[in-house]
């Protein structure tokens, strides 16, 4: 099959209504066949409750739902968190968000929603309403203490001394050494989802390029892909291709302002000058491409637009600069010393916790949406940049790496497409439900919509890579001295807000 | 200036050229200290492509900081209060008794190598007393690992200086520099430089530039320095940085005049003090820009690493101790 004669990527769907006593051992079944669970989305259709997971696999690509219904007044579910590290994670937002008890989960207590929230009142219900007056009485997050001579704590944020955004890092220490790490997020926590319901399938738009700012591009295209896919809209082949472009081109100002980062952190200014001075002029050129900085605005349901492509010489000129500032870090001993063997992920727990994107890549496991969920022909010929070692370095060497395989599929992309304004603005012809997924700079982005008949998006659940991702920080950090662990996050560089909606 | 100078120039009470030389000295250095932060600043900036703050951005900051209002911790005690005040008042003593522009400074017999590097001691300790001072965790970690840096540093940079002192048969500082100046062969002699080594190593991990600390991070958890004074605010972390830059200033001007003393005036009252003043703020910038083109060229080592470098710089310093005992 040559790439022209296919008129696009059909991934193998099914999707199967089950009774809650059946569900683990749907569950069992699909994880037990290479699917991983990608998505939880809890439903309030008005009579009852239903919760959708989304497994998926690929390649080939092939997308799983098990629906299951639920009684309003006393939602139930058998838990799947002990089969599923990132299924424990959505038990406990649903548990927050719908009210929604998982039975048997191991450590359930509360994930999205702080202390200071009413016990009962869970935003993404129906009836709701208004958020209510904060609790006087509340408590402070049960940490664990660790016990024993000279363990000590260090409260970090969520207000930082930099310009990074919120979340709370409770480090039990010996010395200089971390024993335990927990970090408490959910401080950019927006309503993400309950702002997503009721929103025409168009507007979606200006919302989802606002999920995690730094991924504009992705965490809209995941939007556009499952509105899309919801209403049945079928797409142009330069469609496919424009937003590939946009994608990798957000991917790869992300990496080199990460590199740059990295080696900010360890006192190597000169790098971080070099790479910020490249970062601009891929925002400039992004600028150009669509009017928007960030690449807003581009991607839009059932059409791309872009005012120009890069040129071959852009993309050679960058070409360069990454390799003189690769070159610049990995020259440096002293830079290398402080990466090499810094807060090592094994392969085994990356694996186990489900991480994705380039923490899991760094860590040996070969996890890439491009390849496993390709929206447009990419995938055939991209391997995933897998590095074993699961450090620092390896983290850094992943971006250095995919930030030449972007170049050059931006380059190639470029050669492929006919029209820069492509597609046409969706109509609404039927409503249902679709699924997203792109991958993003940081990782896989899941995004599932349902819309209706009047094209208005009822609910929109998305998955950033970071909300399945941060819990393996901590485990990174084992014998990780403090000083060393902003080079640590940095490495990892999640979104806050993604993981926090 | 002039009229400091006219009297530093008659003819008269010794004792009081003395005194207004070592005011002189101490003015010098509170001015100077910041200027010299100020030309690193900028030769890091150039480095990075950028323009950089103006050279006296460092004193600038001082006038900022010292009109605002003081805020203190909730629970801090007197310490905090009185931590900036000692860490400066001790180093302007240091500064008074060093032989900087003059090797007839005020007190001159007492201006020995101990004397100077625990009146130092004695600014770090009272830092460290203030960091710990608060009951938060960032200044009790900042202190914790300033004191392991300090205990490593501290004495490699008596054993440093010691080295000349054997060499020059005094332990007097103003001695050492008559006497270097005497015997000029002395520079290229080994102990000398492994001495300079020592104490480069010394100055740096003491003054916090990288690759031991890294003065302009935004990084909490990486701090040294900077997580001792997290606290302190207005006209008390103006004490702080004041005293810090004068600190630098003299350790520099120290390794400027033990190793190369040319310029500094021997005979008290006579014009020589002009090109003292000249030749201290050129031989300072021009080490301050060298360890700042180190820093543009390197990253912050591992925390853990950091005692293999001090302890590399107390072991030339040793070993130039030796040295000196075994060739005298």
């Amino acid at each position: 099959m040559t790439l022209h004669e296919r008129a696009g990527p059909t991934p193998v769907r099914t999707s199967e209504l089950v009774a809650a006593a059946d569900l683990q051992r749907r569950a069992r079944e699909l994880l037990g066949a290479g699917f991983r669970l990608a998505l939880v989305a809890g439903h309030d259709d008005g009579h009852g409750l239903r919760v959708v997971y989304t497994f998926c696999a690929g390649p080939p690509d092939r997308r799983a739902e098990l629906q299951v219904r639920l009684d309003r007044d006393r939602p139930a579910l058998p838990s799947l968190a002990p089969w599923s590290f990132p299924a424990s994670r959505f038990e406990r937002e649903l548990a927050d968000l719908f009210g929604i008890t998982p039975v048997g989960h191991p450590f359930l207590r509360p994930l999205v929603l702080h202390q200071h929230w009413p016990r009962g009142w869970h935003p993404l219900r129906r009836d709701a309403g208004p958020p209510p007056p904060m609790r006087a009485d509340a408590e402070p997050f049960p940490f664990v203490a660790v016990d024993g001579p000279g363990v000590y704590e260090i409260p970090v944020g969520p207000v930082h001394a930099g310009l990074i955004e919120p979340g709370h890092f409770r480090f039990s220490v010996v010395g200089e050494t971390i024993l335990k790490m927990k970090a408490r997020l959910w401080f950019v926590h927006r309503g993400v989802e309950k702002l997503f319901e009721g929103c025409p399938v168009t507007e979606g738009v200006g919302l989802a390029e606002r999920i995690s700012g730094d991924t504009a591009a992705a965490h809209n295209l995941a939007y556009c892909l499952a509105v899309e896919d919801a209403m049945g809209v079928e797409l142009a082949e330069d469609v496919r291709l424009l937003r590939g472009l946009l994608v990798e081109l957000e991917r790869i100002t992300n990496h080199v302002c990460d590199l740059g980062a990295l080696c900010n952190d360890v006192g190597f200014g000169v790098a971080q000058a070099r790479a910020l001075t490249l970062r601009e002029q891929l925002l400039r050129l992004a600028d150009q491409m669509t009017g928007h900085r960030l690449l807003r605005g581009a991607i839009r349901p059932g059409t791309t637009s872009l005012r120009r492509l890069p040129t071959e010489a852009e993309l050679a000129d960058i070409a360069a600069r990454v390799e003189d500032l690769v070159d610049l870090a990995t020259s440096n001993t002293v830079v290398m010393d402080r990466f090499e063997g810094t807060a090592v992920l094994p392969k085994d727990d990356a694996e186990a916790m489900g991480v994705l994107g380039v923490v899991a890549r760094a860590s040996g496991v070969a996890v890439d949406a491009r390849v496993a969920h390709p929206f447009c022909e990419i995938g055939a010929d991209l391997s995933p940049v897998v590095e074993e070692a699961g450090d620092v370095a390896a983290r850094f060497s992943v971006r250095a790496r995919e930030i030449a395989v972007s170049l050059g599929l931006v380059a190639e992309l470029a050669g492929r497409v006919g029209s820069l304004d492509a597609g046409t603005a969706v109509a609404v012809r039927r409503g249902g439900s679709g699924l997203g997924i792109v991958e993003g700079w940081r990782g896989a982005i899941v995004h599932r919509a349902e819309v209706d008949a009047a094209g208005r998006v009822t609910r929109c659940k998305v998955v950033d890579p970071s909300f399945l991702t941060w819990p393996a920080l901590s485990v990174a950090l084992a014998d990780t001295i403090v000083p060393d662990f902003p080079l640590a996050n940095k490495s990892f560089n999640l979104s806050y807000a993604g993981n926090d909606l | 200036m002039t009229a400091l100078l006219a009297t530093l120039s008659a003819p008269g009470d010794p004792l009081v050229a003395q005194i207004g030389i070592s005011v002189l000295q101490v003015a010098y250095v509170l001015v100077g200290g910041p200027l010299l932060l100020g030309v690193m600043a900028k030769i890091r900036a150039r480095a990075e492509g950028r323009t950089g703050p103006p050279l006296i951005q460092g004193l600038l900051d001082l006038r900022k900081l010292l009109r605002k209002e003081a805020i203190r911790a909730e629970h801090a005690s007197a310490v905090t209060a009185l931590a900036p005040l000692v860490l400066v008042a001790s180093a302007a003593v240091a500064v008074a008794l060093s032989p900087l522009l003059t090797t007839r400074p005020v007190l001159e017999t007492s201006a020995d190598v101990f004397v100077v590097v625990y009146l130092l001691l004695m600014g770090s300790v009272a830092l460290a007393l203030g960091g710990l001072d608060a009951g938060t965790a960032f200044g009790g970690m900042g202190s914790s690992r300033a004191m392991t840096i300090g205990a490593i540093s501290e004495p490699a940079l008596l054993v440093g200086i010691l080295a000349l002192a054997v060499q020059a048969k005094t332990s007097n500082l103003p001695g050492i520099v008559t006497a270097t100046l005497a015997h000029p062969g002395w520079l290229a002699s080994p102990q000398r430089i492994l001495a300079l080594v020592a104490l480069v190593v010394v100055v740096i991990a003491e003054t916090g530039r990288i690759p031991v600390d890294n003065p302009s991070t935004h990084l909490e958890l990486t701090m040294v320095h900077e997580a001792m004074v997290l606290e302190d605010a207005g006209p008390d972390l103006a004490l702080v940085s004041a005293g810090e830059a004068m600190r630098l200033g003299l350790l520099l001007a120290l390794v400027a005049n033990l190793f190369f003393p040319w310029g500094v005036d021997t005979s008290p009252g006579g014009v020589g003090i002009v090109v003292a003043l000249g030749a201290l703020g050129a031989k300072t910038a021009a080490i301050a820009a060298l360890i700042a083109l180190v820093e543009v060229s390197t990253a912050k080592l591992r925390l853990f690493r950091v005692p293999e470098l001090l302890a590399g710089g107390f072991v030339l310093a040793v070993v130039a101790v030796t040295t000196g005992l075994v060739t005298r």
